[in-house]
């Protein structure tokens, strides 16, 4: 039985607590009227040498052009601050929203992986079994976090979704033509339907897979095997859907056909690097003896491939719309292309380029600091990756990584770490009575 | 020069290994083993060193890639530009969305097949070559264990009957 040390426990407690405090500093620094928030760009602009806001207002007046009359620049000038006001009151909003998915994430990417291990009953993963349903233990606090957080959305607590305001539908056609799918009521109840399915899943496993200890003959495996296989199916159908609803719809007039794929690239190679990263550090305190290098070997060659795949679809989703140059769909580029440069290129260094040089190599992957040092990286990647989903969108150029993001990824780290770990301690952690455990502890490549 | 060897013939992969570690056990160098099939962990057990042909793959991939884009530059940019949906090939970079794809392809194109030649060529197969191994069977379903001989015949063959060895032998080798 693992116990939790204490001082992981206190380190993800403060960590917990110095999140909560950046997080409540930036939701009170947020601007409440329009003077305000046009008080902080000034400032912020004179500390930067004031270049930014003429190129702003520049590139502005290019893009609304057919505005440029005297008599609708005023007006113009009018929604232009309302629409600054609620970019900056977005934006503690958003770096919660983005720390919040992307831990909730992993334990969905992760839940993805040990679903696909059951079905294809993999011979060598049953010893890291324990690690994942630990994992994935954090589906249930982070599920239910990240179902508040677009619950106070569709009550008006904040802008994320713009096609949650019926002022904006009702200037809009193509919202309006989407309302049947897009609107509050329904976006919750499929939200509480794809948790519900995972959650599910995630308990009713767990309990076959305690049970199997215990038991004597194979029963809870094979039903394990049966309703992993048809969660895999429901989980390919919602995680697709669920990046429409809660990542893609912050664009509400933008869609990609392969976004579904996308955003499951960047979960499940975020999710195998925290079970390598959980792996080796539980290794690393004596516990799981029989995990080999071997085993460490195969998830940072998971690590790598999924690298590779999330690039591919990276490149796929980009190649086509910048090809095609249609209107509607390249803003989606041109608004990163513009405002998000470094975290937009800093990704894909951190995320192809980054694992592509590291992780090729046969016999770094058995290296264990280097795989935690290469995982690192890759999950700070795909964090960025996740904001550079949403802030584009909800905060435009006012992005900045400061004390609310940090703060995001604190506070749902220090939780994430806390439930993980304690969910760890509940059970044993190699699994006695898996017909494959054998096979697993032999591994050896 | 021809050498003196000995040559053992085993029935099933099992026990080849098992032969091997005991052969190696002995101090005994085991000059080749001739296999039907590729024998998992047979390199490990033999103590060969480890292949080097990950590197010489990442290096064919590197030349893909840069005759890919000196290909690209040449055909798409410099000889012959043309304005494709719009996008008129007036500078590399500019364009370069575009020839990922071909990147891609020769990159891969160039490891695989020039790692597939290489490896040829290090198994010193080529066309026309007289096949190196001793006896036919292996290629069906017997395997050939080869050991070199220096006067001490009578107790590498006592040996490799006691590992399991179906047919012992000594005989010539042209090297």
């Amino acid at each position: 039985m693992y116990t939790f040390s204490n001082r992981l426990r206190i380190g993800s407690f403060i960590a917990m607590a110095l999140g909560a405090i950046f997080l409540v500093i930036g939701f009170v620094s947020a601007p409440s009227t329009v003077e305000e928030a046009k008080a902080m760009v000034a400032v912020h602009d004179e500390g930067h040498g004031g270049g930014h806001a003429e190129a702003a207002a520049e590139s502005h007046g290019e893009e609304q052009g057919h505005g440029a009359q005297a008599s609708q620049e005023e007006g113009h000038d009018v929604s232009h601050d309302t629409h600054l006001l609620h970019q900056l009151q977005n934006r503690p909003w958003s770096a919660l929203y983005v720390a919040a998915f992307f831990f909730f994430m992993i334990a969905l990417g992760v839940l993805a992986f040990y679903a696909i291990q059951r079905a294809a009953q993999a011979g060598w993963s049953p010893l890291l079994f324990r690690v994942m349903e630990g994992i994935t233990g954090y589906l249930v606090p982070g599920g239910i976090i990240v179902f508040v957080i677009l619950l106070l959305s569709a009550l008006h607590f904040n802008h994320l979704f713009v096609w949650m305001d019926p002022e904006t539908v009702a200037h809009d056609e193509l919202l309006q033509g989407k309302a049947g799918y897009l609107n509050p009521t329904f976006f919750l109840i499929r939200a509480a339907i794809f948790l519900g399915g995972w959650i599910f899943y995630r308990e009713y496993s767990r309990k076959l897979s305690l049970a199997q200890d215990e038991s004597d003959d194979n029963s809870n495996f094979v039903k394990n095997f049966r309703w992993s296989a048809a969660f895999l199916v429901f989980y390919l159908v919602t995680e697709s859907m669920m990046s429409w609803d809660w990542i893609m719809s912050v664009d509400p007039h933008w869609f990609s056909t392969l976004f579904g794929w996308y955003v499951f690239a960047s979960m499940f190679v975020s999710g195998i690097t925290v079970i390598a990263m959980v792996t080796i550090y539980l290794k690393s305190k004596g516990y799981l003896e029989n995990v080999n290098d071997s085993h460490v070997h195969d998830l940072a060659k998971f690590m790598f491939g999924i690298s590779i795949f999330w690039t591919y679809l990276w490149f796929s989703q980009f190649m086509l719309i910048w090809y095609a140059d249609i209107p509607e769909e390249v803003t989606y580029y041109i608004a990163r292309f513009q405002d998000y440069k470094l975290p937009f290129f800093g990704m894909l260094v951190m995320n192809f380029v980054f694992p592509l040089l590291v992780l090729m190599n046969s016999d770094y992957k058995r290296v264990n600091w280097f795989v935690v040092m290469a995982g690192i990286v890759v999950l700070l990647g795909h964090y960025l990756d996740i904001f550079n989903m949403i802030m584009p969108a909800t905060v435009g150029d006012q992005w900045y990584i400061g004390l609310p993001e940090i703060g995001g990824i604190l506070f749902f780290g220090g939780l994430f770490v806390f439930w993980v770990f304690t969910t760890l301690t509940k059970a044993p952690l190699q699994p006695k009575r898996n017909p494959f455990i054998e096979e697993s502890r032999h591994f050896h490549y | 020069m021809a050498s003196k060897v000995i040559q053992a013939l085993y029935n099933d992969d099992d026990v080849l290994m098992h032969a091997v570690k005991k052969v190696r056990a002995e101090h005994h160098h085991i000059e080749e083993v001739y296999t039907p099939f590729p024998v998992h962990g047979l390199d490990k057990a033999m103590g060969l060193a480890g292949t080097r042909i990950a590197i010489t793959s990442f290096m064919y991939g590197c030349l893909g890639l840069t005759v890919a884009v000196v290909m690209m530059n040449y055909i798409m940019i410099e000889d012959w530009p043309q304005d494709i949906g719009g996008k008129p090939s007036f500078s590399y970079l500019q364009n370069m969305p575009a020839f990922v794809p071909i990147m891609f392809e020769l990159t891969v194109f160039f490891a695989a097949h020039l790692m597939v030649i290489t490896f040829y060529l290090r198994s010193r197969m080529w066309p026309f070559k007289k096949a190196e191994n001793p006896d036919k069977r292996t290629t069906d379903d017997h395997f050939l264990m080869e050991i070199g001989v220096h006067d001490n015949e009578k107790e590498l063959a006592d040996l490799l009957w006691e590992t399991g060895a179906v047919e012992v032998k000594v005989t010539e080798k042209e090297s």
